[in-house]
């Protein structure tokens, strides 16, 4: 029994952080590749280019551990930053255009809320109609043309606190909040639950319809910030902006090691899933590996992380319970 | 003299830190049905995983038909005439009967086309041989479990098994489909098959068995003939101390009414049903499967909408519109389904006791982590979980433990009615008789249970008042006094009120 305790243990601790060691040999193996990557210059480029993907990510993770899921987040990302772009050009308020950004993303969001909530749709079918829609908006109301000679409004992007780019500073604002929310509040805790097993959580008095609504509504802020930043750092309020980036949030929460059936991530694992797709795009690109190559590389690790995670998901199980119970076979406990 | 059809010499199996199977000898012999029986976690999944080849043995021999074999993988136990029957059924539902009979193996024409015709033949020979008379077009989704069951048992004669393992086929069928399976296992067993059939339920036991084996902690304890066994004995060599017989029982002063339910009806089958519990009282609910007494309790817990009808706790009507509200009235419930309603069972033990209580661990939506271990750990030495710490994941507790999980959440509530659904339903004999023991406890506290079980002798052992349900009504009240297996069954079947 002592023996099956530390063993316990041992098995939480390597789940826990197996990525952070993932990372960190990430970081020694470039390190080894290229010697410029570890330069404060590199690094600060890469977190600045991460910034906006990792912001969604943060957002895809809340949603991925409530059994949920954003598909639109690059479309409303563009729809606020042009909206909030264009406000700024109307009035000149820099606060103005920043709550205008955030509120768009938030208000598509309660629309994805709703529909997946009241109306019982799939959040993927949701959130991809949404994905459609609030392109169109964007590019209706830009008559597809691009925003230009955005004047202030680049300090979003390119401003700095301390030594600090903006974008990277409210990247690690918006982790933390992620941290916050998901490891200690009460909200945190029912969302887990909710992506664990949504039954259960009804059963145990838990308001299922407000946790994943309230899911959306945080998102929504993420992507609005998010488009803001996007906007400002490219110089341009494009209708266009964002296209794919939803598949890039994901790919960071998914290396992350948030589970997609719901009730496992951490907004730590996400960050690092972040940096690890930003590393490997940086020290590919350092190296001189061929664009098209890098894709085919990318979705590679996809896999291999996924295909890592299920298969330590067995393992684990099947170590921890002793008498050996498979996935099919845990439901013996069940008569 | 019977062959011996499958036999196993000297298996052991081990997983890091665990000890499953020590030395195990085990046979079965043709035509005869042995029966398997053991607490959860005494190994005999892992025996049967390991004859159906989904494990590997680290050491001793298996023979079937008295030649050595290596049972590598289910397909090869398949081909060496050993079939399963899983306790949790997977299928596809969009199936029909005849596609999933031959799943796997179709019958194929030329360019690899399945031979539907061939299919079509074979299944209505089979049905006929059989006397069964299923049309072979039916979808897997459109039959009980039962009948899905009784699909498992044609499958394996389709496939000439000689050896079928059944894992607690009668945990989720009524008791006409048990006569039903049963008949079935006799004629396989006139047939000269060779049947292992693992149970808890000692009446079934003593019913179907030739021969008896028990397995406690990974080894055999005992096989015999079925005539030099009595139920006693069983139990004791099962949890491997005398666990005397009945159930721990007190009587405790009975107070004034506190939960009151009047004309309740549902969508899902029940109607003008009503019913008192009074302070310090447990209150039993029999009946047969689909009788509706989940039904009620679910909408009286606010899981599930109904028509009309009220509700009154400690003599004040209440709203239960979900079950927050219901909550909020002192009243919770332990679901049938635990796997579905109790547990999230990735998350950990601790997160699943707080589950329902989040409130009193966050202040203005913030947690007092320190106040929470503390709690938790208090509440699962209480209901006596047995884990390593709060900290591992709940799907790798044994099914006894999961439900003190469920239990311990409710606790942390301080109910002061607790509706208690099949709080026994698979799980080990010790685990039960700890379940009945709190049970007690919390009626001493002044506590009020509802209890709904479909197994009679625990009713009857454990309640002071219980209500009948037929057919979405209550047939029939008795008092403590009055109770039996007969009278209970008379109203369960309604016969008072029509002749059957």
């Amino acid at each position: 029994m002592n023996n099956l305790m530390t063993r316990e243990k041992w098995q939480t601790i390597k789940s826990r952080y197996s990525i952070y060691l993932v990372l960190i040999v990430m970081i020694i193996v470039c390190n080894l590749l290229n010697e410029n990557f570890l330069s404060p210059r590199n690094l600060s480029n890469i977190s600045a280019q991460i910034s906006v993907t990792t912001i969604l990510a943060f957002g895809e993770t809340i949603l991925i551990i409530g059994g949920l899921l954003d598909l639109s987040c690059g479309s409303v990302l563009a729809l606020a930053g042009v909206l909030s772009v264009y406000v700024f050009k109307e009035t000149g308020s820099l606060s103005l255009a920043f709550a205008v950004g955030l509120i768009v993303g938030v208000l598509c969001n309660f629309v994805n809320g709703i529909l997946v909530r009241r109306f019982n749709i799939p959040a993927f079918i949701a959130t991809l109609a949404m994905m459609t829609v609030a392109r169109g908006i964007a590019l209706l109301f830009t008559k597809g043309q691009n925003i230009y000679q955005i004047g202030d409004y680049v300090w979003f992007g390119q401003g700095k606190i301390g030594f600090v780019p903006l974008p990277v500073f409210f990247m690690i604002i918006v982790g933390i909040v992620t941290w916050y929310i998901l490891g200690h509040t009460s909200f945190g805790r029912s969302l887990y639950a909710v992506g664990g097993n949504e039954e259960a959580a009804r059963a145990s008095g838990i308001n299922v319809g407000r946790i994943k609504i309230g899911a959306y509504l945080i998102n929504g802020a993420f992507v609005g910030l998010a488009g803001i930043l996007l906007m400002a750092r490219t110089n341009v309020g494009a209708p266009n902006a964002g296209q794919g980036y939803e598949f890039e949030a994901l790919t960071a929460a998914i290396i992350g090691g948030t589970s997609f059936s719901g009730g496992l991530g951490t907004a730590g694992g996400t960050l690092a899933g972040a940096f690890i797709v930003g590393f490997l795009n940086n020290i590919m690109n350092l190296t001189g590996v061929d664009s098209y190559l890098q894709q085919v590389i990318k979705g590679g690790i996809i896999a291999l992380a996924v295909g890592y995670d299920m298969w330590a998901k067995v393992n684990r199980t099947r170590k921890t319970l002793g008498a050996a119970k498979l996935p099919n076979e845990r439901k013996e406990a069940k008569a | 003299m019977q062959k011996t059809l499958l036999e196993v010499r000297n298996i052991s199996k081990s997983f890091p830190g665990v000890k499953a199977l020590e030395d195990v000898c085990f046979s079965v012999k043709e035509g005869s049905v042995h029966v398997l029986c053991g607490e959860n976690g005494a190994g005999k999944s892992t025996l049967m995983k390991i004859i159906n080849g989904i494990y590997q043995p680290d050491g001793g021999e298996t023979l079937i038909k008295g030649e050595k074999v290596q049972i590598t993988s289910p397909i090869k136990a398949g081909e060496l005439g050993v079939s399963m029957i899983f306790q949790e059924l997977n299928y596809t539902p969009e199936m029909t009967i005849e596609e999933s009979l031959f799943a796997g193996r179709w019958p194929k024409k030329s360019f690899g086309r399945v031979d539907w015709k061939t299919i079509r033949q074979k299944t209505l020979q089979l049905l006929k041989q059989e006397n069964l008379s299923y049309d072979p077009e039916t979808k897997l989704k459109d039959l009980s479990i039962s009948n899905l069951q009784m699909l498992e048992i044609l499958k394996a004669i389709s496939r000439d098994a000689d050896i079928i393992i059944m894992d607690e086929p009668t945990s989720s069928i009524t008791n006409k489909e048990i006569e039903i399976l049963f008949e079935k296992i006799a004629d396989l067993r006139a047939r000269g098959k060779g049947i292992v059939y693992i149970s808890h339920k000692m009446d079934e036991i003593f019913r179907i068995a030739d021969e008896i084996s028990i397995l406690r902690d990974g080894k055999v304890i005992e096989t015999r003939p079925k005539d030099q066994f009595d139920i006693d004995s069983v139990i004791s060599l099962m949890v491997g101390r005398a666990l005397g017989q009945g159930y721990p029982k007190e009587e405790v002063p009975v107070g004034d009414v506190v939960l009151e339910v009047e004309g309740f009806s549902g969508p899902a089958g029940f109607s003008n049903v009503s019913f008192n519990v009074r302070k310090g009282e447990i209150v039993g609910f029999a009946g047969l499967v689909g009788a509706g007494r989940t039904e009620v309790m679910r909408a009286l817990f606010g899981l599930d909408d109904r028509f009309g009808g009220t509700v009154k706790v400690h003599g004040a009507p209440v709203r239960v519109r979900n079950v927050q509200d219901s909550i909020r009235n002192g009243v919770v419930m332990l679901s049938e389904d635990r796997r579905r309603y109790g547990i999230v069972p990735i998350r950990d033990v601790k997160e699943n006791v707080t589950l329902a209580s989040m409130d009193q661990f966050f202040q203005k939506g913030r947690l007092n982590a320190s106040k929470e271990r503390s709690r938790v750990e208090e509440i699962c030495k209480k209901i006596n979980v047995k884990m390593a710490s709060i900290d591992v994941q709940v799907s790798t507790l044994s099914g006894g433990n999961q439900q003190k999980v469920v239990l311990s959440k409710w606790m942390l509530q301080d109910p002061d009615i607790l509706i208690l659904d099949e709080p026994t339903r698979g799980i080990d004999v010790g685990a039960k008789f700890e379940i009945y023991k709190l049970m007690t406890n919390l009626v001493k506290e002044g506590k009020s249970i509802i209890m709904v079980s479909s197994e009679l002798p625990e009713l009857i052992g454990m309640c002071d008042r219980m209500y009948v349900m037929a057919e979405g009504r209550i047939t029939g009240e008795l008092d403590r006094a009055e109770f039996s297996q007969e009278a209970i069954m008379r109203y369960a079947m309604n016969m008072t009120r029509k002749a059957v």
